[in-house]
């Protein structure tokens, strides 16, 4: 492993490590870059879909044929158009979803069961067209009663959202069906005798609403069908492999004959790794005949792609008075939306990840209800458990009279430790963020009255999976990358530095592209942190094939033995007498002679990646509270967390930065509001308030890098792990700042006015 | 019902094009003139990711309908650059990692070009409230504003 | 749907007065656009007041100021004095949407929107500003606070539009401010807008005040009774206490996703203390 962690350039530099310019970077900044919204075929029609108004409702019948007739109108489709899936479970990034459950949230088959529920589509010849024919098709719908809440789902007298759903994971398995998808355990120890040994016990019941991944980029999908059986199609997603997949199940075509080219995302953190649109335009293009193109409006991302779940948590942990933390106990219940399949496993997983606890108990619910079908969300399920683990943690603190700190570190999993969940943790970095955080001067910085701190840590243990990638010389000597992972904020970058310094070759030599499913073996989807982690290991493989070759061509052309040969620092080296004889030679001079001495020149590493490493941080925030109207600001906000080896230190920044702000805003503004209706009444940029520039500071990302051993270059993961302490290390400061904990989230100023007032705290 | 036939301006080229009244400035830019640069987002004001500016006026080309821009002025991203050289703001951006995913970046590109026209010596204060109308959800917005901060600085420098 | 770009305020009477269907006014079209796009209106006439020369000045008149319907909140900040006379209502203004919004936005769209949470309208009313409309009958005026009188309902009669608004002459030692609440720092619609407009002798007692509250009520409230209130005083904590009272009393508001009933009526006396303070202080140096 470590062998290759010193490959670098022929003069000894390396380019991994460094801030260099993004290959992509240029059409970037210039428009030219293509979205999924930005490709277009001649000829083609535009296609919309028609929702469900209801939360909840049965279709008794749907009629097209007034859509059908309508001049421009070239197909409707409908449930009639897709043959029922029984049911299979397979991964979807890092959570589970079944086919069965897929093919009616493309388009609703026996029920809807949320607003926005897609219900059928049409294909017309212009935009202001297919509007219309969506008026024409007549739904009848028969209403019934809605639950929304997770704890409201779960009672037994709840409206009941799927006959055939028995709550897996109970003994006895359950006689009647329920809401109640699932039920999860993780367990270690004996948390009753741990409690008995606690000098101190908090336990609190907390509360999350719904909220959205928020990416700017609407869901968009271009679909051509050609009467062979093949299609081709262009969508903005985190895995096209996994579209492909999708669509070739629920259309019923062979895999090899669906060709997916993942355009350039604006945004998914997790909302772009399953299929909306996509089935439909392959289905409408089949049979208008023409390419069908359809894009989301804001309004239908909100109500119909995948926000995250709302969770009611309830958590129970005890410590010894010198503050070491001797049982944890946690239950959580989170929404699934209309099909099964919340993140409540990670979030259970997550809960005391960051703790090196002996008795250990989490149980976690999946629950349906009546809004959209949840879809990952950056760590997903960990911000909710955690948010409610580390602010218990917190009161601990506070109670105990122990610094935030000091009582992580006490209590701080390290290499050694068995997490709840199962494994033994490597070496990892949770000391070393909290060791960056005490020595930063935030730390120690003046706050005023109303002004308060708070810390948290937070986990995510990231994955690695399939990957494949190419490595090409060129001719000229530069070499083509081609990988399999949509590049959703930099990946390119990180991925060519890698390339440059395995060969030897400059930078701006190494073009990397993300290829489209014809041209690479299987790739698992950009999600789970894993894309930077896999794809460098997969170079690391391609290259090593390269490397062996040029050794090869070496010895037939210097007439050389193996051990006569080696690669470093881009040549190939002739050892020993030998290399009084024959001058090294560099890749670019293996490209000119590529043909004479066997052919092009390339590799390919396929792997089912290993070894990711967890990664911790651990976030402090400043903010103030104006006690007069309960509007928070945030004053201060510090990041350290632990990349294992920062490819490219910047985009690791990037991802600091950007997980923090999308935790201040689920902390403080952002959620789902719900009317009694079910109807979702904040479905825009306007009223679902998320960060804009002048709501946030700068925050300042401090990178810690234990190496993953696992790694040739030692990275972790690193894009999910900042969402994860934001909510708690908010809460907590707004705990310093008022004096109260707040178990609910949003912490809106409405309700943040409120709780001051029913405390006295306000003079209103 | 007769389509609108408008002429304009657009990054400093003259255009004609059809439209209907209620097409926006933005479906006129992105599906009749192909400059699929400016992006939308949420078709609502909301987001800024289909800045453009209209008589040298910063505005959304969602809010502005393209039968509206008959003998004026638009300038879009891809008006940005001169030929292959890149803004400054372009240049910063690159280099200072200032976009992930890069969907709001030509609409942050043309909102920050209007503000250094205007103020050569921004505070981080007013590059923060005259940036609100873009949404950024990839950065946090850190090296966004310190991309224009600092190529504010150096445009001074000249 | 038909898009018209009329010259003249007779040219746009006529269009407007002459429509079979449903028409509407396009200024800014910062609110007209995105309720097109949400399908929460199909007008079949646009008429654009925009070319009309009377809607887009700005010009002194009889010691006031008379700002066309059209200005935007951008050229209203651009403009040299402005915002030495009515920094309230230029500030409040350029609070509307974003810089690109302020870019397109006017006074007039802002108001004639109907929506009792326009940030420039409590502003207008405690400024004193009189609209001038024009329709089928000839000019009239009318107080800002009357041509709202609901959501969404307006006093103009069929054909009628703002041509412009008269902002009256400021006596010496006059300011105005307006302040909103909104959970963020930009962007939000006002869960509540407070503003507040005065005059002071030279000893620095209030000798005249408006009060205008926004988003409390169904629509944009002038608070005779909280102007009352510091009318006399030289704004000391009892006059403060008196004033947050009656911003409290004048309060209808509603229970929705923006705020509580209760969070309304306590922030409307919050912003309307602290909004009051920056008029004075401004005032003062004046």
């Amino acid at each position: 492993m470590a062998e290759t962690n010193g490959h670098s350039q022929a003069n000894g530099q390396h380019v991994v490590g460094t801030r260099t310019v993004r290959p992509d970077g240029v059409d970037k900044v210039t428009g030219r870059a293509r979205f999924g919204a930005d490709f277009n075929l001649p000829g083609q029609l535009i296609g919309r879909v028609l929702r469900s108004p209801h939360p909840h409702a049965r279709i008794v019948s749907i009629d097209t044929s007034k859509a059908e007739a309508l001049p421009g109108v070239k197909a409707v489709i409908t449930r009639a158009d897709f043959a029922d899936q029984p049911s299979e479970f397979i991964p979807a990034g890092e959570m589970m979803m079944n086919y069965k459950d897929v093919v009616r949230n493309v388009l609703a088959r026996e029920k809807v069961l949320y607003e926005g529920h897609a219900v059928a589509a049409v294909a017309a010849t212009s935009t202001a067209i297919a509007r219309r024919a969506l008026k024409l098709i007549e739904v009848k719908y028969e209403t019934l009663p809605h639950v929304i809440d997770v704890v409201e789902a779960m009672r037994p007298d709840a409206p009941l959202l799927h006959d055939d759903l028995f709550t897996v994971g109970v003994e006895p398995k359950p006689e009647r069906p329920s809401n109640i998808a699932k039920r999860v355990e993780i367990k270690q120890g004996d948390v009753e005798a741990g409690f008995k040994t606690a000098d101190i016990i908090v336990e609190r019941e907390f509360k999350t609403a719904p909220v959205h991944q928020g990416y700017i980029e609407p869901h968009a999908a271009l679909a051509t069908f050609s009467e062979d059986g093949s299609t081709e199609l262009w969508t903005t997603t985190q895995g096209h492999y996994i579209v492909r997949a999708h669509c070739a199940r629920l259309l019923g075509l062979d895999i090899g004959k669906v060709r997916v080219t993942a355009t350039e995302i604006g945004g998914g953190f997790g909302g772009k790794t399953v299929v909306y649109l996509e089935p439909l335009a392959i289905a409408l293009s089949r049979k208008a005949k023409r390419p069908v193109k359809m894009v989301m409006s804001r309004e239908e991302v909100f109500k119909a792609s995948g926000p995250t779940s709302g969770a009611t948590v309830r958590v129970k942990l005890g410590a010894t008075k010198s503050g070491k933390f001797v049982a944890a106990f946690a239950e959580l219940k989170y929404q699934a939306g209309a099909f099964q399949g919340s993140p409540v496993q990670p979030g259970t997983m997550c809960a005391y990840a960051p703790y090196d606890i002996e008795h250990v108990h989490v149980i976690g619910y999946d629950v349906v209800s009546n809004r959209p079908k949840v879809a990952a969300y950056r760590a997903p399920g960990a911000p909710i458990s955690e948010y409610a683990v580390e602010s218990v943690v917190d009161e601990i603190a506070k109670k105990l009279d122990i610094d935030p700190i000091d009582l992580r570190m006490q209590n701080a999993a390290h290499e050694g430790t068995k997490a709840a969940y199962g494994p033994k943790f490597g070496p990892i970095g949770l000391e070393e963020t909290l060791n960056a955080i005490r020595k930063t001067e935030h730390w120690n910085a003046p706050l005023r009255k109303w002004q308060g701190r708070g810390v948290a840590s937070g986990f995510w243990f990231n994955i690695g999976g399939e990957t494949c990638v190419s490595l090409t010389v060129n001719e000229d000597g530069t070499v083509s990358l081609m990988a399999g992972t949509p590049d959703i904020g930099g990946l390119r970058a990180s991925l060519a530095a890698v390339a440059a310094d395995e060969l030897g070759v400059p930078y701006d030599k190494v073009r990397p592209i993300i290829g489209d499913t014809g041209s690479l073996g299987f790739n698992f989807l950009t999600g789970g942190s894993r894309s930077a982690f896999s794809g460098s290991m997969a170079i690391v493989e391609a290259a090593k094939q390269i490397k062996a070759d040029l050794c090869a061509r070496a010895g037939k052309l210097w007439e050389a033995k193996p051990d006569q040969v080696e690669f470093s620092e881009g040549h190939v080296r002739p050892l020993g007498a030998l290399a009084e004889k024959v001058k090294p030679m560099s890749v670019a001079d293996f490209a000119k002679v590529a043909g004479k001495t066997g052919g092009p020149i390339g590799g390919v590493g396929r792997i089912n990646a290993q070894g990711a490493g967890p990664s911790f941080g651990t976030h402090l925030v400043d903010l103030e509270v104006d006690p007069e109207t309960g509007r928070t600001t945030i004053l201060r906000y510090t990041v350290a967390q632990d990349a294992g080896r920062a490819l490219h230190p910047a985009y690791v920044e990037g991802q600091y930065q950007g997980g923090a702000v999308q935790g201040i805003g689920w902390a403080l503004n952002e959620e789902y509001v719900y009317g009694a209706d079910g109807k979702l009444q904040n479905a825009g940029f306007l009223d679902y308030r998320m960060p804009v520039a002048s709501d946030v500071p700068m925050i300042d990302a401090i990178l810690v890098e234990v190496a993953n051993p696992k790694h040739p270059y030692g990275v972790r993961g690193v894009g999910e792990t900042p969402i994860v302490p934001p909510l708690g290390a908010i809460a907590n400061a707004m705990e310093a700042a008022t004096g109260i904990r707040f178990t609910e989230l949003p912490m809106s100023p409405p309700k943040v006015l409120k709780a001051l007032k029913d405390k006295g705290l306000s003079k209103v | 019902m007769s389509k609108h036939h408008i002429e304009a301006k657009v990054n400093g080229d003259p255009v004609e094009f059809l439209c209907e009244t209620e097409d926006t400035l933005l479906d006129v830019l992105r599906d009749t003139l192909s400059l699929t640069g400016s992006k939308e987002g949420c078709s609502s004001g909301d987001c800024g990711a289909c800045s453009v500016i209209l008589d040298g006026r910063l505005v959304c080309s969602c809010l502005v309908l393209g039968c509206e821009v008959g003998g004026r002025s638009v300038e879009t991203i891809e008006g940005m650059a001169k030929g292959e050289t890149l803004h400054p703001l372009q240049k910063r951006f690159l280099e200072a990692a200032a976009l992930q995913c890069g969907i709001c970046t030509p609409g942050f590109l043309v909102a920050s070009r209007a503000l250094l026209e205007k103020t050569t010596n921004p505070t981080e204060h007013e590059v923060r409230y005259w940036l609100a109308g873009n949404l950024c959800r990839c950065t946090g917005y850190d090296k966004i504003v310190t991309a224009v901060m600092d190529t504010a600085a150096a445009m001074r420098k000249g | 749907m038909r898009y018209e770009a009329p010259e003249s305020v007779e040219g746009a009477v006529a269009l407007l007065a002459g429509a079979k269907g449903e028409a509407r006014v396009l200024a800014g079209g910062t609110d007209l656009l995105v309720q097109m796009r949400a399908d929460a209106v199909d007008p079949e006439l646009i008429v654009d007041i925009k070319k009309i020369a009377e809607t887009r000045a700005v010009t002194e008149e009889k010691g006031g100021w008379r700002i066309g319907a059209a200005v935007t909140g951008a050229e209203l900040k651009e403009h040299p004095r402005l915002k030495q006379v009515w920094p309230g209502l230029v500030e409040a203004a350029n609070l509307i949407g974003s810089t690109q919004v302020q870019g397109r936005a006017t006074l007039g769209g802002n108001l004639c929107n109907g929506s009792p949470a326009a940030d420039s309208v409590p502003a207008l009313i405690a400024a004193g500003a009189v609209a001038t409309l024009a329709g089928p009958k000839g000019k009239r005026d009318l107080p800002v606070e009357d041509v709202m009188l609901g959501p969404r309902k307006l006093a103009l009669t069929k054909g009628e539009i703002i041509v412009s608004f008269l902002l009256p002459p400021r006596p010496a030692r006059s300011s105005d401010a307006y302040l909103r609440f909104i959970p963020r720092t930009e962007m939000d619609i006002a869960v509540v807008g407070s503003g507040v407009s005065l005059t002071l002798d030279g000893g620095g007692t209030i000798t005249a005040a408006r009060v205008s509250l926004g988003a409390v009520a169904a629509r944009v409230l002038l608070v005779q009774e909280a102007a009352q209130a510091i009318i006399g005083s030289r704004l000391d904590k009892a006059a403060q206490d008196r004033l947050e009272a009656a911003a409290r009393a004048a309060c209808r508001p509603i229970d929705d996703k923006r705020g509580t009933t209760e969070f309304r009526i306590d922030v409307a006396a919050v912003l309307t203390r602290r909004a009051a303070l920056i008029a004075l202080d401004r005032a003062r140096t004046s």
